[in-house]
């Protein structure tokens, strides 16, 4: 079958997908948007969080139909989502044509100076940020469901207590960090987000 | 690479006083951010599982449903008529007279042959264009089994007439094992156990069980492999050793090992359980049949097959002391089921012998420590290595220990703990600070957390919110029959590889002028898992040759070997590597500014000099040239393997030897509350203080200690794979049966990081990895115990536990 919908705020289509195709494959293995990540493929742990129009879900456990003329922000277009949050179309954008992976890319790793990782502060988005300030990523397999459960989170709590950022995160398993800091990156973007309102 | 405006150079010869504090930024000892944390964050980080290449196949396992069988037959004709199958491969099909692997001993078939000993074990591949159709096409694979008697435990295993897992074992340990089914034995025996034991005024013994513990990295069992057109193969791959991968897949796909070329893409965690093989060789396999690349990715069931779990163990402890609380002796015997493979059992048994009494002062002890074969699923390496089983028994230990000389748990402990120059059982002195007493105090000192955090005060007296409570928003109790606890325990980790193994590590450092810039360029075989290595990597270049730039190659088999990311060794040796190697490289720089400069001004000659902020300057603070001026139009580039310095193996019959290379203390201090009633238990709190030498990147070193702790949490109450003692089949290989801490399952994990330097270690520091994860564990079931008074002499603790139902 054919399928239509919006990727961060891109028109895809995909064809000869197999009715028992997840969204999190069509997206990973057809869409090349493999930053949603495949820890259980049963909806356990959170890796593959996307919104659908808005909704934070379990994208493998979404079948690749019920996607059909919706909206999906991944991490990709995390930051991007963030720029256009008040926009009447949220995540429509992606002007810059850099919500898309490249492979080749994603190998180099560089360690620049500190002050230049800072620098580049400005292409993320604010729990991104965070994340990477606080030590919240490590492996960084279960990040990319995280920063989309966590973004929600903010968006519509934005001073969450702690025991709000635990239960909006239950669903989300880290095997590395212990979680301490990951409470202290949500805390740390919140408190972000405060400093800029004011 | 991002550009750089030329650094205004200091014109060489014109002294000139660099300030206080302009060091290079972002050396060692700062908390740097990671170079790969904007790709992770942003989604661009490639993992194994995300390795994708222009027309390729997708390849599938085949396991087996029984645990222990005679294959009869293996039928594939449905499968290979499949439309959209490519390659169906069974043993028959392997290509090379080696069809074993093994991480020391090669006793696991690539793919079944003649019998399957473990439920899970892969029995055929298959290889076609869309991941339904493999795993369809294998479910149509018929195999015949005639299945065999299980063993499970160590009666079944050494029973009269007992069937053996392997039949004619010729690997080096069958000479001194007393059973064909046990992998290898250690004795250690120091002092005299039995004389000692007749001094003690009180004794105390418990049987112990530590049940299957599972690494549960996010990132299942993944790669790609691609054939290349010499008849070899490329594999990215997630691995904690390309170089240890390499020497096992290279035999038994026939090829020389420069025709495997290996390198490690994104691994979503390991914490030991990518220390084996799990489909390297399959998908190599697939590969060269098919012409193809083949990728493959195991979903959370497979993964649970696909490796290797921590061993699950049986102790018995017996303990003396004198009226006064000093240690008489210890004797203990300690028997891990290592599974229907060695993998790693070998090492697991001299760790777990060699620390079994933990980082206490006792002369006299008599210990015994076995790994079994058994029909159960493999178990090799995870974080704590054997150590963790002792932990939980000793530390239980001394607190019933304490218990029975009415005094203080903690005092106990530090009555006996270990200091520097005190011996191992196995004879080695400790001769580095070993500050178990400070770090028990430290977690003891701690202010506790508030009593009843879960009740507040509103306008009509109190309220209470249930997501505080044991049970949280399952609103099982609203407080009543809930009790507080706390519990201590402290540990003691070897870091490295022990027992005269050659534990080496290779860097190769590169330093040019890139757009008038100095730029390192460090390249290792190092698995970064997660851990951060590439972070300290880089911090040590920055350190050493005073640049701010630095790249870090990908890990690859073009480069020497760095041994494992395991061990909490990684930073201690391939970070030792990269500071040798850093090392050199000044050294040529200096050589290479002397011929440029050396006449114009006497210090470099004469001062000893050092590269600071991209300058060369003199240990008086005189800047002599930059670096960029001394290297440009030249590249230094150097490999070199770095060693620590070496063990020797422990004696078969005493234990006794000089066998492993530095240690590692943590402490913990665990308070929980329980719900008596259901047996719920939540963990308030779990306080942490270790001993890490030298922090080199303390932002890191915090995380990986909360990290360990957890993991810790995870089995003391909730984690454990369950098989079946009747047919050795696994229950739980899911996310939704077995089960990991959670964000809410896990409370603060406050960490009191202490720095005393082990003057034998680069830089002073010591391994940190696992260390917290030894004594989290028996901290957590103190504390329970603490709460309800009853013994809990098995972990994970289950409700029906706590409520004696
Ligand atoms: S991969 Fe979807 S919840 Fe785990
Ligand atoms: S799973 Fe590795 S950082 Fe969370």
């Amino acid at each position: 079958m054919r399928v239509n919908f919006t990727v961060n705020g891109r028109k895809q289509e995909a064809d000869d997908v197999w009715e028992g195709e997840s969204l999190l494959y069509v997206l990973r293995e057809r869409m090349g948007l493999p930053g949603s990540k495949n820890a259980c493929e049963q909806g356990e742990c959170g890796s593959c969080t996307v919104r659908l129009d808005g909704v934070p879900v379990c994208s493998c456990l979404v079948a690749a139909g019920q996607a059909e003329g919706r909206e999906i922000v991944t991490v990709e277009g995390l930051a991007d989502y963030a720029r256009h949050r008040d926009d009447a179309h949220p995540g429509a954008g992606c002007a810059a044509g850099t919500c898309g992976t490249s492979l080749d890319q994603a190998k180099r790793r560089q360690a620049g100076p500190p002050d230049e990782q800072g620098a580049e502060a400005a292409e993320l988005s604010p729990i991104q940020q965070a994340f990477i300030d606080a030590g919240a990523v490590q492996c960084g397999f279960c990040t990319p469901g995280l920063l989309v459960a966590a973004d929600e989170l903010l968006e519509t709590h934005p001073s969450p207590s702690d025991q709000d950022i635990r239960e909006a995160l239950s669903g989300n398993l880290c095997r590395c960090t212990g979680y301490e800091k990951i409470l202290d990156a949500v805390r740390l973007a919140a408190a972000r987000q405060e400093e800029t309102v004011r | 690479m991002a550009l750089h405006p030329r650094a205004a150079s200091v014109p060489a010869g014109t002294p000139t006083r660099i300030t206080q504090g302009s060091q290079t930024r972002g050396g060692i000892g700062e908390s740097t951010l990671r170079p790969d944390g904007t790709l992770k964050v942003t989604g661009e980080f490639a993992y194994s599982s995300d390795m994708w290449h222009e027309d390729m196949l997708w390849g599938h396992t085949l396991r087996s449903t029984v645990a222990h069988a005679e294959i009869r037959s293996i039928d594939i004709g449905e499968a290979v008529a499949t439309p959209g199958v490519y390659a169906v491969l069974t043993y028959d099909d392997l290509p090379a007279a080696m069809k074993n692997y093994g991480l020391e001993i090669q006793d696991t078939p690539v793919l079944a042959h003649g019998k399957v000993r473990h439920h899970g074990e892969p029995v055929a591949l298959v290889a076609a264009d869309h991941p339904e159709t493999a795993r369809r096409a294998a479910a149509k694979i018929r195999i015949d089994y005639a299945e065999l008697p299980v063993v499970t435990d160590e009666a079944s295993a050494t029973a009269p007439g007992a069937v053996l897992v392997h039949e004619g074992r010729t690997d080096h340990h069958i000479g001194h094992v007393p059973h064909p089914n046990i992998v290898h034995r250690q004795p250690i025996v120091r002092g005299d156990a039995d004389a000692a034991a007749a001094r003690a005024d009180v004794i105390v013994t418990g049987d112990y069980v530590f049940g299957m513990q599972d690494q549960a990295f996010l990132g299942p069992e993944s790669g790609l492999a691609v054939p290349s057109e010499d008849g070899g193969v490329e594999l990215y791959v997630a691995t904690q050793w390309l170089h240890s991968d390499l020497r096992q897949i290279a035999p038994v796909l026939g090829l020389p090992e420069d025709k495997v070329r290996m390198t490690l893409s994104g691994v979503g965690g390991a914490f030991g359980g990518r220390e084996d093989l799990s489909m390297q060789i399959h998908a190599c396999l697939l590969a060269l049949r098919t012409g193809k690349p083949v990728k493959m990715v195991y979903n959370r069931f497979e993964s649970f097959f696909g490796h290797v779990h921590r061993h699950p163990a049986k102790l018995r402890y017996e303990h003396g002391a004198t009226r006064d609380g000093k240690l008489t002796h210890v004797k203990c015997r300690i028997v891990l089921d290592g599974g229907a493979y060695a993998s790693a059992s070998p090492a697991v048994v001299g760790n777990a012998s060699s620390l079994a009494v933990g980082p206490y002062v006792v002369e006299d002890v008599d210990i015994e420590a076995i790994a079994l074969y058994s029909n159960n699923p493999p178990c090799g390496a995870m974080r704590g290595f054997g150590a963790v089983q002792a932990c939980f028994a000793y530390e239980a230990q001394m607190d019933k220990l304490a218990a029975a000389l009415d005094m203080d748990p903690v005092e106990l402990r530090q009555l006996n703990a270990m200091e520097q120059g005190t011996l191992l059982p196995t004879g080695q002195p400790v001769d580095s600070p070993a500050p178990v007493a400070e770090l028990l105090r430290r977690v003891k000192a701690r202010p506790l957390p508030p009593e009843q955090q879960w009740l507040s005060a509103d306008a009509d007296g109190s309220s209470v919110d249930v997501r505080a409570l044991p049970g949280g928003l399952s609103n099982t109790t609203h407080g009543e029959g809930v009790v507080r606890g706390v519990g201590y325990a402290v540990g003691l980790k070897n870091v490295g590889f022990s027992e005269g193994f050659d534990d080496y590590s290779t860097a190769r450092v590169r330093m040019e002028v890139i757009n008038g810039e100095p730029v390192a360029t460090v390249h290792t075989a190092m698995a970064e898992v997660g851990q951060g290595g590439v972070t300290v990597h880089a911090q040590i270049a920055r350190t050493e040759l005073g640049v701010s730039q630095v790249t870090i190659h990908p890990a690859d088999t073009q480069v020497g070997s760095a041994g494992s990311t395991s061990a909490s060794r990684q930073t201690y040796v391939t970070g030792g590597a990269v500071k040798n190697s850093c090392e050199a490289v000044r050294e040529q720089v200096l050589e290479i500014g002397r011929r440029k400069f050396g006449t114009y001004h006497p210090a470099w000659a004469t001062a000893e000099l050092l590269l600071e902020s991209g300058k060369v300057v003199t240990d008086g603070g005189e800047v002599l040239a930059s670096l960029a001026d001394v290297l440009e139009g030249e590249a230094v580039d150097v490999e070199l393997e770095w060693r620590h310095r070496p063990t020797e193996a422990f004696d078969l019959r005493t234990g006794q030897g000089n066998g492993h290379v530095q240690y590692s203390f943590a402490a913990h201090r665990a308070v929980v509350e329980v719900d008596t009633e259901l047996g719920l238990v939540k963990v308030i709190e779990l306080a942490c203080a270790q001993d890490v030498g030298k922090a080199l990147n303390p932002l890191s070193v915090v995380g990986q200690i909360q990290g360990g702790t957890t993991q810790g949490l995870g089995v003391a109450v909730m984690e454990e794979i369950i098989v079946d003692p009747r047919t050795a089949k696994v229950r739980n290989p899911s996310f939704t049966d077995y089960l990991i801490p959670t964000i809410l399952d896990t409370p603060t994990i406050p960490v009191d990081v202490l720095e005393l330097a082990d003057d034998h270690a680069p830089y002073g520091l010591r391994g940190i990895g696992e260390a917290p994860t030894l004594s989290s564990t028996p901290a957590v079931l103190a504390a329970i115990r603490n709460a309800t008074g009853l013994e809990l002499n098995r972990t994970p603790v289950r409700p029906e536990h706590i409520t004696g139902t």
